[in-house]
């Protein structure tokens, strides 16, 4: 499906070769470090984690369209190869995962993604009116909002896909259709089993798109932000992707869906698939591939060394980081607390 | 304490008569986790009322992300227990269309911090509807909530929501401390004509005890979990246990605490708590929840108004404090642990007046 308006300007040219292979190496990159996280996890260095596996191209592929000078980001809770896109510090990203703070350490307003957010569709609707911002404030930002199958049930959703209409906000609905929302397949979760469709209803332009081909993903968000960028308003972008494996590390797949299911239901790994296609347009060789992995592999290293090195919060942030103003209540408990907590 | 705090609703609802155990002869008792035994009770709940039905997220062939529905679909079918799509007010709003149409939901949140997208339905629509239609469209549901800290989890994975929904009329509120209290409370609780916030101890859900399936005593109330005489623990859910260990290590000093398990966190048991203070003279009241405007604060009113003149000090209360929430890494200092437990009892014992 396609209902968006052909765009002109940057969003039409092509990648350039140097483009794509740094997506590959993005791809890689994100991919050694999501199945590392999981290995974390089993080795008990963080307590959980939501894995991506098999999404690497609908994250780096919109996460590259966006302009982190003027654009915004609103994640959920799986959007970790989204921020490596966009370049976010990524010791400070994983300490969400290190239950050292909710949210993440990194800065939002400076790495132009806002905190990492485990309410389902709890994002879309600050999407609308950070972008609304932009048309009051006379510039030319745009936000991007990420969501689920699932999330699209979310009543939150409706509104926001309304609003941002009525408002003609410049926002990117970027829907990573994964084909489940934990154990409930799509087809129990979306009517209609289209999330692009019911953006016609709201009068809004949608794509749906194979979002495990990074350079169809990378076009069509280009298209889409220069659409939302031109004051034509919202854009949304269903991404057909699958997740393989767990929908986090504390889930058992196995009860839902059985490996022979995943193998048809996953298709062809997206980054190999990428890979191939490199090699057969002479755009990248074996080399820049082994190359590209050893960067991963450091990458990770460091990373994981970081969280290693993470100590936990000082207890007073607790008490000092609920209000800019503190109250008389919280400063008192703030006392007992340090004092009970030193006599110990 | 008190076995008619919900007197006169078995008359109104037929299927508690069918629900009760029969008699008390040949008591039967199982060891198992609380899952288990919540698993059990809708079980059986399932099988005695043909209108019960259980929904929710994942709840049909995951058997919900924390086990407690498993095996339902398979055994009762998935007109009984079924997956919904991921919208909390949708869950809540259709559980009202379902009681009007005289089924008796037992919906599920999928974490305490997921119930807020819904609280416009609870508050709003299942709260009202019994006042609203003057009597005639009662609402039988009983809405599960995995709640409480204590598992590392993420944002609005742990949330102590119980003054939230206490406060609300037309809500009752129950929380089971052990899966003896979790198989009795949640088959009276599901067997009710008015909406019950089920408030589940996720942090205790793999602990193991003894369930006596026959005699559950009275599923009303209070409830003495130990005997004391120098001062009364006021608690309810996960934070039961942990008095129950502050009192074993109090009694190590001499401190002979009593431990009472409040269970019913609306309507709250006054006379259950008046009886134990009258005894003992003191009180602490523990939650997990944020100090200001917790139910610790009704407690002590409670207390304060029928013990004004036996008290030898001040209601002290032990809490989470005025803060969101902790992550995993904060939130041994947030929830009340035995330290800050006996700070507490050791503030009224040694309070003396001015
Ligand atoms: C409002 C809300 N309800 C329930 C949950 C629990 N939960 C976490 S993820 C999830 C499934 C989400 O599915 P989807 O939106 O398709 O995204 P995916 O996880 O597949 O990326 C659920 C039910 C939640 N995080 N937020």
């Amino acid at each position: 499906m396609d209902t968006l308006p052909v765009a002109s300007g940057d969003a039409a040219e092509p990648l350039t070769p140097a483009q794509l292979r740094e997506l590959y190496s993005l791809m890689v990159a994100v991919r050694h470090l999501d199945t590392s996280a999981i290995a974390w996890q089993r080795q008990g260095i963080i307590p959980g984690y939501a894995p991506e596996l098999g999404q690497e191209a609908a994250q780096v592929g919109s996460g590259y369209a966006v302009d982190t000078t003027r654009d915004f980001v609103f994640p959920t809770y799986r959007e970790m190869g989204v921020a490596r896109t966009i370049g976010v510090d990524m010791v400070a990203y994983m300490s969400t995962h290190k239950a050292t703070w909710h949210g993440g350490l990194y800065d939002p307003l400076e790495s132009r993604l806002a905190p990492i957010q485990a309410v389902v569709a709890g994002s879309v609707l600050h999407a609308v009116g950070w972008a609304h911002g932009q048309t009051l404030d006379g510039k030319d930002g745009v936000a991007m909002t990420y969501f689920g199958d699932g999330a699209s049930s979310q009543g939150d959703v409706h509104e926001a896909l309304n609003f941002a209409a009525v408002m003609k906000a410049p926002v990117v609905f970027f829907v990573q259709n994964n084909g489940w929302a934990i154990s409930v397949p799509t087809e129990r979760q979306v009517a209609g089993g289209s999330v692009a469709a019911r953006a016609a209803g709201y009068g809004i332009p949608a794509l749906r798109i194979d979002g495990d081909d990074v350079v169809a993903v990378v076009e069509a968000t280009r298209r889409a932000f220069a659409h939302a960028r031109a004051g034509n308003g919202p854009v949304l972008i269903e991404a057909m992707t699958y997740r393989r494996g767990p929908h986090s590390t504390s889930d058992d797949p196995g009860r839902y869906r059985s490996l022979d299911e995943e193998r048809d239901g996953a298709g062809v790994d997206p980054l190999e698939r990428f890979r191939q296609r490199l090699l057969a347009d002479g755009v990248a060789d074996e080399a820049f591939f082994a190359e590209a992995l050893a960067a991963a592999k450091a990458e990770e290293e460091q990373i994981r060394t970081g969280i290693q090195a993470l100590g936990s919060r000082p207890g007073t942030e607790m008490f000092d980081l609920v209000f800019q103003e503190t109250t008389p209540a919280l400063q008192a408990q703030a006392a007992n607390w340090r004092e009970e907590s030193e006599h110990v | 304490m008190s076995n008619s705090i919900l007197e006169g609703e078995s008359a109104v609802h037929p299927t508690l008569a069918a629900g009760a155990p029969e008699s008390t002869a040949a008591a039967t008792t199982a060891v198992m986790s609380m899952q288990q035994a919540l698993n059990r009770a809708l079980d059986e709940v399932l099988a005695d009322n043909p209108k019960a039905v259980i929904f929710g997220e994942d709840c049909g062939r995951l058997g919900g992300v924390f086990r407690i529905t498993d095996g339902l679909q398979a055994k009762h079918g998935e007109q009984r227990v079924f997956d919904t799509p991921l919208a909390e007010s949708g869950i809540l709003g259709m559980s009202v269309g379902l009681a009007m149409a005289g089924f008796h939901p037992i919906p599920e949140v999928q974490f305490d911090g997921f119930a807020y997208p819904a609280i416009n339905q609870i508050v709003c629509q299942i709260a009202r509807m019994n006042y609203r239609s003057r009597g005639t469209m009662p609402m039988p549901i009983t809405l599960r909530v995995p709640s409480f800290g204590g598992i590392r989890a993420p944002e609005h994975h742990g949330e102590s929501l119980e003054a939230l929904f206490a406060h609300v009329p037309g809500l009752k509120v129950v929380s089971p401390s052990n899966p003896n209290e979790a198989y009795h409370l949640l088959k009276y609780a599901a067997t009710r004509p008015d909406p019950v916030i089920f408030m589940e101890p996720k942090s205790r859900y793999w602990q193991k005890g003894d369930v006596n399936l026959a005699d559950g005593g009275s599923p009303t109330g209070a409830k003495v979990m130990r005997e004391g005489r120098h001062l009364t623990l006021v608690a309810w859910g996960a934070m039961v246990a942990r008095c129950l260990q502050v009192a074993e290590l109090a009694a190590e000093d001499g401190i002979d605490i009593e431990v009472l398990d409040l269970r019913w966190l609306k309507p709250i048991d006054a006379e259950a708590l008046a009886a134990s203070v009258r005894k003992t003279r003191r009180a602490v009241v523990v939650h997990e929840a944020p100090l200001t405007s917790g139910l610790g604060a009704e407690v002590a009113q409670l207390i304060t108004q029928s013990c004004f003149d036996t008290l030898r000090a001040p209601v002290e209360r032990v809490t989470g404090f005025d803060v969101p929430y902790p992550s995993g890494d904060l939130e041994d200092e947030y929830i009340p642990n035995i330290d800050r437990i006996l700070f507490g009892i050791q503030r009224v014992l040694e309070y003396k007046r001015g």
